[in-house]
């Protein structure tokens, strides 16, 4: 019932803040309804977790630990976006309120297409989930109407949309193969099961589809091109959603195929997720040395995160897969930190420029501690989760004698590491080169920041009870 | 051809594949944005015609159902939704800019084209299917010909619809491949092809409007430096 209540709830919300109700009320709807979602997908995961697999409405709806591992995820950036929209949004110059109004309209379908991706069973109706992710989200990240912005939303609907059809492609062909051996209904639990009696032939190209074609909306190199434009541009709380969450939504469904391609003969997926990740954390890196825009940098953290899950699933094992599933979790909480921290330098200094910043600190405090804060947690310093994920996945590639994989991934993390702190560095320390008015920053916001830190500083100390269960049960989804 | 239950209905089918790859290679060369949507609305006519073929041979009333769902999306409502939204830049006549010139263009798309049939052979050669010989080879072509476009073309109408035409492509190969699909092929035809014109459409609007062009290829202010 949860399942079913979880995909209702943003429609309502979604339709009252386009109605004559949501003139005045569109931000307070939106936060009732998030965190309502909220509530649902902690319950969610806790049975998840528990008994392993939630069905609902005859089967078409179902959750194991991986997409319930998403679910919540996406829920609570869901949620904290939202708070953070309340004050971003109505404190942005020159946009009518029907503008506002049309932006809580997609705001709550964008997440209601992207909370679908893990609770559809079908793949077919999955396949569709994460198209409208691309196509609700792309007025959302056009949403500035200036000329980068909209630039920005053409290349991402475009591109994305384009990787979009070749994945159809390739579910056709998985399609085509799972009726060659004889599965009926078309879910990735039928899937694992029937892939023994696929033919090769069929289910290897569909794979390369899917990963190529997937794979640009989770902007792994060399397809990523679209996605420092559209993270840049968005609103800061669009941001939070489209790096913290949606690349991840749609990484989830390349992690999918794994447990499908390792259950066929003669098949392997690993050298490709090692490959692709591998190249997208190493130019990632490379990128993030010579990045001028702080929203860019924190966009092309999210490509080289991408591929550092990505290389974890394909070292393979329950320690390398429970590292992938923990640092999933570590980056869509930091994330979407760092980009409200953003959000609130943006508001003080009124530009996106590193370079046109200095002394933060003395103009704004709250975004410099939040900058300083969410840099450390991003780039993987103690005490914050994607240093223990990052040591975990290094550790599992070392016992499974990956050394050359291990030492590359070792050596960009740590050239990752130093380039993001160089330049938050820069910005938040040192004389600023002209006065700037302290800013006021909404109280919305601020609440927003205090409530994100308070997940990304705990699951890094320790990881609770319930949440090791999620963990361990989304490793074992991805397979041995 | 590989279906000696249906010798017509297979020559049919291999003629209007033909045809629907000569449109394929049309979008690509044309030098006209008019031009490009009449070859886009004649390529769509091709694909339900194919599963119009496929449907009386293999007795599968969802490929009439795919046919009727591209006949309404892609030649009546996506032109409609062009003339409402961007009219200037589809019926000016002009020519459209372009990032290589149409002999070079032609001459890649000859190589996207045998690529495609080296793709597709090992897939025929696992798996006999009626009609897949035909319709997987075209079909991927046209896929490819249509990703080649939206690269080559640095105006938003034409992009636009080389991403249709890779979308007309995954249909050509789809029907053969999985001609009793309950549920993707129709979904995605009647719910998506639409959404994505609309949204694509509305925002060429927003960008002609802010911009006076939808000359999206000189867009570049979001680069490396």
């Amino acid at each position: 019932m949860e399942l079913a209540a979880i995909l209702v709830l943003p429609v309502i919300a979604s339709a009252l803040s386009l109605s004559p109700l949501g003139r005045r009320y569109a931000a307070p709807l939106t936060l009732v309804s998030t965190t309502a979602v909220l509530i649902l997908a902690v319950d969610v995961a806790a049975l998840a977790a528990h008994t392993g697999r939630v069905d609902a409405l005859d089967g078409w709806l179902t959750c194991d630990g991986l997409g319930a591992l998403v679910l919540v995820l996406v829920a609570l950036v869901g949620f904290t976006a939202a708070l953070f929209s309340w004050g971003y949004i109505a404190g942005r110059a020159g946009h009518p309120v029907h503008h506002v109004q049309r932006y809580y309209g997609l705001y709550n379908l964008f997440v209601l297409s992207m909370l679908a991706v893990p609770l559809l069973a079908n793949v077919a109706l999955m396949w569709i989930a994460v198209e409208l992710t691309t196509l609700l989200s792309a007025f959302l990240v056009g949403y500035e109407d200036t000329a980068e912005a909209l630039e920005a939303a053409w290349k991402y609907v475009i591109l994305t949309t384009l990787g979009a059809v070749f994945a159809l492609l390739g579910f056709l062909v998985l399609y085509w193969g799972s009726r060659v051996a004889g599965l009926e209904p078309f879910t990735w639990l039928g899937l694992v099961e029937a892939a023994p009696r696929m033919p090769p032939a069929l289910l290897w190209p569909a794979f390369l589809l899917i990963l190529v074609g997937f794979g640009t909306k989770v902007g792994l190199v060399p397809m990523h091109t679209w996605l420092p434009d559209a993270h840049s541009q968005a609103p800061a709380s669009i941001c939070a959603l489209l790096s913290g969450v949606e690349t991840t939504t749609v990484l989830y469904v390349i992690l999918r195929l794994f447990p499908v391609i390792g259950g066929a003969h003669g098949l392997d997926a690993r050298p490709w997720f090692i490959g692709f990740g591998l190249i997208s954390v190493g130019v990632a890196t490379l990128l993030l040395i010579y990045v001028r825009d702080f929203k860019r940098m924190f966009a092309f953290s999210t490509v080289e995160h991408m591929g550092i899950i990505l290389v974890a699933a394909g070292l393979g094992g329950t320690e390398a897969h429970l590292g992938a599933a923990y640092q999933i979790t570590g980056h869509a909480l930091a994330k979407s930190f760092c980009f409200f921290a953003a959000g609130m330098t943006v508001m003080a200094v009124g530009n996106q420029d590193i370079a046109s910043v200095r002394g933060l600190i003395r103009s704004s405090p709250l975004a410099a501690l939040a900058l300083v804060a969410g840099g450390f947690a991003i780039a993987g310093a103690p005490p914050f989760a994607i240093f223990v994920s990052e040591l975990v996945i290094l550790k599992a590639g070392f016992t499974g004698g990956h050394f050359i994989v291990v030492g590359l991934l070792a050596l960009f993390v740590v050239v990752a590491f130093c380039a993001v702190m160089f330049h938050i560095n820069r910005m938040v320390f040192g004389i600023p080169d002209r006065s700037i008015a302290a800013p006021t920053i909404p109280t919305s916001c601020k609440l927003t920041l205090a409530f994100a830190a308070i997940p990304l500083v705990v699951i890094g100390v320790f990881v609770p009870a319930p949440l090791l269960g999620l963990l361990r049960a989304a490793a074992a989804a991805m397979g041995g | 051809m590989s279906s000696p239950a249906f010798p017509v209905i297979a020559a049919l089918d291999a003629l209007t594949g033909a045809l629907f790859l000569l449109a394929a290679l049309g979008v690509v060369a044309t030098r006209q944005v008019l031009a490009s949507l009449q070859l886009f609305i004649l390529q769509s006519l091709l694909l339900t015609l194919s599963a119009v073929l496929l449907g009386i041979a293999l007795d599968s009333f969802h490929l009439f159902a795919v046919a009727a769902i591209t006949i309404v999306t892609k030649t009546l409502l996506i032109p409609w939704l062009l003339r409402r939204t961007v009219s200037a830049e589809v019926y000016r006549t002009r020519e459209i800019e372009r990032a290589l010139n149409i002999p070079s263009s032609l001459l890649l798309s000859a190589v996207l084209i045998v690529l495609a049939y080296v793709i597709a052979n090992p897939l025929l050669a696992a798996v006999t299917m009626p009609f897949a010989a035909i319709n997987l080879p075209l079909g991927l072509a046209a896929i490819f010909l249509g990703a080649f476009t939206i690269v080559v073309r640095r105006e938003a109408v034409p992009q636009m619809l080389g991403l249709l035409a890779v979308e007309n492509g995954v249909f050509f190969a789809g029907i053969a491949i999985v001609p009793s699909l309950p549920v993707i092929a129709e979904l995605a035809a009647a719910v998506d092809v639409p959404v994505i014109a609309l949204v694509v459409g509305l925002l060429m609007r927003q960008i002609y409007r802010r911009l006076g062009t939808t000359s999206v290829g000189h867009l570049a202010a979001l680069r490396e430096q």
